[in-house]
């Protein structure tokens, strides 16, 4: 089914998606939700196809599951905007869409007389939404921003919490989560510009930065009490473990306090004493009133022992499993392997299989990242190949002659 | 003045913690009526959570709670007494959408239920953001943010692969929202096409799921099991983060192409090591990258992270130190011209400062209004809003419905 046939809640939008990596997810959102995203690349393919893995391991731009994850449900062309006839086939364009969204450098498309006065003057209506590394304005306006340096200028203090004292800070692995960010809080700016458009009639520039959408997190207690911690720093004066090993991984899990420790810690002890795991320290012990301040790093570490014990016993599975009977707050720190075998996310439809005929293949695809009562998030179409869309588009959307498609072809220009 | 874009929209808003506050945040800085449905009796977790003003503990002193409900109003209503329940219905009748956050199933046991709203407000939108959502096996599981973030993938893919897993926090409450804010603005735009309300049952677990699918794929496809791998990438070296001068000091630098190699060589001065084989080529350099990251520490720690940084992006290579947050909101000199923090003025702590939203809109920008302090707008609510008597108030008050 296409999103013709099936309204998805932006099916009437059309969006012109000029991003790199960086903006990708912008459009997918937007596609996901049925609008009609036109994903523009320069002749030859977008750089982003290089980005791995591949299908197969086999390095080829047609081939890219980076590629094929950021950009199913968007239809491609290819269009060079820097020649003066590839602006204005972009100019016609604009005309018939609703949004725009780049990620060029700032002014990158003034230059090219592309800007949003000029794409004002050409539809009132246009929403323009540029992601940049340090957004459009300011004296960083023009630095680079690879992920881990996005991640560093705008998570620092938040970076300063991860993992162990004695290493570097560092960041989340493979592909640049601080672009997943800007491209989803993209769609959130685009959104609330097209509401106003609907009261106003009148379309803006949204301008959105990578490092702001990494500072989610304020650095309250500098503002509030001017207290900076050091890295590693802990607020109680015993260590706790909250990441223990099982039987093929991890599990996260931890020994509240409060009331939270009688729902909590109760419930697991019992299991292990069900399986003859709990020794008598285990049994006897006053769970009710476990304190961080009150008790000693000795019987921490013996807690932790046979809890270790236990949990080796099982696997990830089985514990999730045994925590969800019990109620427990226990979790396993899953592999991609896991997630594709959760029963959870089998039982929410979140799966799509999705036909790539050229593979002579079918892929499973993480698809429905909400379930709604009407329209939801679809896959209805896998990403695009290097200019497939442009007979459809060029030629029957827009009128041009055959002749004329030959033509821009051989000058370069799609 | 500027105009709100989302002036006139109203939410009757029963979350609470972080997620759900996050998501109905962009919509009170955009300007729309947001209503918090709290209760004196089970106060909002970052109300009785520090880090507080001066360290001294109070329903309206915390940091958190006053950064994520900016431009809120609060009304105390108690949902375990019948009346309180009447009350809410009320609220939900005068709004567009109902948002919560709590594990999935709770909405419906109170009696709000998106059937039930439906017979109160046939197009109302409703957002449920719980954990795992509303139907499945886990759905009523609660849990952390932490924990989410280690079911959801990302945590194995976090930290040093000769070490456990990496720590990242809570970092899925950084995603849910904005996948949440976007599922109520197109649930807007359709009810506006339609006529139609929508219910939203968005899981935190799917939405976070949305930012490793090229890793799933991997899985799905190659039967790759993607794990951590500290601060390297693929096909980029130098790429890290190295200490500088100072006390726990420390800079990003990446470089992924010749042209930013040769850059970053000219800004330590061209030495000898540069110019050898082993660090000549992107492969020579990903070969040789743990002898490669000694040499940039051994220049890093030479300099302070601000001069790293400088040096670096004068030269066009991407760097940038990894700041506290005193650095962040007081020192940046870029987050500062771009006014990320905002300046409110409290009743009871004092000054205090919230980001804005990261998305700028040039015609309508955002609007930071502190957040409310706890019942602060029981009277304005109840009487302006839903038209009641200071009669009908006060004996709501005395039979503890309004808390």
């Amino acid at each position: 089914m296409t999103q013709q046939e099936k309204e998805g809640m932006l099916s009437p939008y059309r969006v012109l998606d000029l991003t790199d990596e960086k903006g990708l997810m912008c459009g997918k959102i937007m596609g996901d939700l049925g609008a009609d995203v036109i994903k523009i690349e320069q002749p030859g393919g977008d750089p982003s196809r290089n980005i791995g893995p591949f299908w197969h391991d086999e390095p080829d731009p047609e081939k890219s599951l980076f590629w094929f994850a950021l950009n199913a449900n968007k239809r491609g062309i290819t269009l060079d905007v820097k020649t003066a006839a590839g602006r204005e086939i972009f100019k016609k364009l604009v005309i018939t869409a609703d949004f725009v969204i780049e990620s060029f450098k700032p002014g990158y498309l003034n230059r090219l007389k592309l800007g949003y006065r000029a794409l004002e003057k050409l539809n009132p209506g246009i929403i323009l939404v540029s992601i940049t590394p340090f957004g459009q304005t300011g004296p960083y306006k023009n630095f680079k921003a690879p992920d881990i340096v996005a991640w560093a200028a705008g998570s620092g203090p938040y970076m300063r919490t991860f993992g162990d004292a004695d290493r570097p800070p560092f960041r989340i692995s493979h592909h640049a989560q601080t672009y997943y960010h800007a491209g989803t809080e993209a769609v959130v700016g685009a959104l609330v510009a097209l509401y106003y458009r609907q009261v106003s009639g009148v379309g803006q520039h949204v301008d959105v930065s990578i490092q702001e959408c990494m500072a989610f997190n304020t650095g309250w207690e500098w503002d509030l009490n001017k207290i900076t911690r050091k890295r590693g720093e802990t607020f109680i004066p015993v260590t706790v473990r909250h990441m223990w090993p099982c039987k093929d991984g991890w599990v996260m899990w931890r020994y509240l306090v409060g009331p939270m420790a009688k729902r909590q810690s109760i419930p697991l002890v019992k299991w292990m004493e069900e399986e003859g795991m709990a020794d008598d320290f285990m049994k006897n012990f006053d769970w009710e009133h476990f304190n961080y301040f009150k008790t000693t790093q000795d019987i921490v570490n013996h807690m932790e022992e046979q809890t270790i014990k236990f949990f080796m016993t099982h696997s990830k599975a089985e514990l999730m499993a045994g925590a969800i009977k019990r109620r427990i707050m226990l979790y396993p720190i899953a592999t991609m392997k896991d997630i594709v075998e959760s029963p959870q996310l089998n039982a929410r439809d979140f799966w799509q299989e999705v036909k790539h005929p050229e593979l002579d293949t079918t892929i499973t695809y993480p698809a429905k990242w909400a379930n709604t009562s009407e329209a939801p998030p679809e896959i209805w179409r896998r990403a695009p190949l290097i200019g497939e869309h442009n007979e459809e588009i060029y030629e029957k959307e827009m009128g041009f002659s055959r002749d004329k498609l030959i033509l821009l072809k051989q000058a370069g220009v799609i | 003045m500027a105009k709100k874009p989302l002036e006139g929209i109203k939410v009757a808003d029963f979350c609470w913690v972080w997620t759900g506050p996050t998501t109905t945040r962009v919509l009170s800085n955009f300007g729309a009526t947001v209503i918090k449905i709290e209760s004196s009796r089970r106060l909002d977790v970052w109300r009785i959570q520090p880090p507080f003003k001066d360290n001294t503990p109070g329903p309206n002193r915390g940091g958190v709670f006053n950064t994520q409900n900016t431009g809120k109003l609060s009304v105390t209503i108690n949902l375990a007494h019948p009346k309180g329940i009447e009350l809410a219905k009320r609220l939900i009748a005068w709004a567009d959408i109902v948002t919560d956050n709590y594990a999935g199933g709770s909405m419906a046991r109170m009696g709000f239920s998106y059937e039930e709203l439906k017979k109160i407000k046939p197009d109302i939108i409703m957002l449920s953001s719980a954990l795992m959502g509303q139907t499945g096996p886990w759905h009523d599981s609660p849990g952390f943010g932490d924990q989410l973030t280690a079911i959801s993938g990302l945590t194995q893919i976090s930290g040093y692969p000769d070490r456990e897993p990496g720590e990242i926090g809570y970092y899925t409450d950084y995603i849910a929202p904005r996948f949440n804010a976007i599922m109520i603005l197109a649930a807007l735009e359709y009810r506006h096409r339609t006529g139609k309300g929508v219910y939203l049952d968005v899981a935190q677990h799917q939405a976070s799921v949305a930012y490793v699918s090229p890793l799933i794929l991997d899985y799905v496809v190659n039967k790759r099991v993607a794990n951590r791998m500290g601060n390297k990438y693929d096909y980029a070296a130098p790429h890290g983060i190295y200490q500088c001068q100072g006390e726990d000091r420390w800079c990003a630098i990446a470089i992924f192409t010749d042209e930013e190699w040769e850059s970053f060589c000219k800004v330590i001065g061209n030495p000898p090591w540069t110019k050898e084989p082993m660090f000549s080529t992107i492969q020579a350099r990903k070969e040789n990258e743990e002898e490669l990251d000694k040499r940039v520490n051994e220049w890093t720690m030479q300099h302070t992270d601000y001069e790293v940084m400088s040096l670096m992006q004068a030269a066009r290579v991407g760097a940038a130190l990894v700041g506290t947050a005193e650095d962040i909101m007081d020192k940046d000199p870029h987050l500062k011209y771009r006014k990320y923090y905002r300046e409110l003025d409290h009743p009871e702590i004092g000054k205090l400062r919230a980001p804005r939203q990261p998305c700028v809109l040039s015609k309508t920008p955002d609007e930071i209004r502190r957040a409310p302090l706890i019942g602060e707008h029981n009277n304005y609510v109840f009487k302006n809003i839903l038209g009641m008597t200071d009669g009908e108030i006060a004996d709501l008050v005395a039979q503890e419905v309004i808390v």
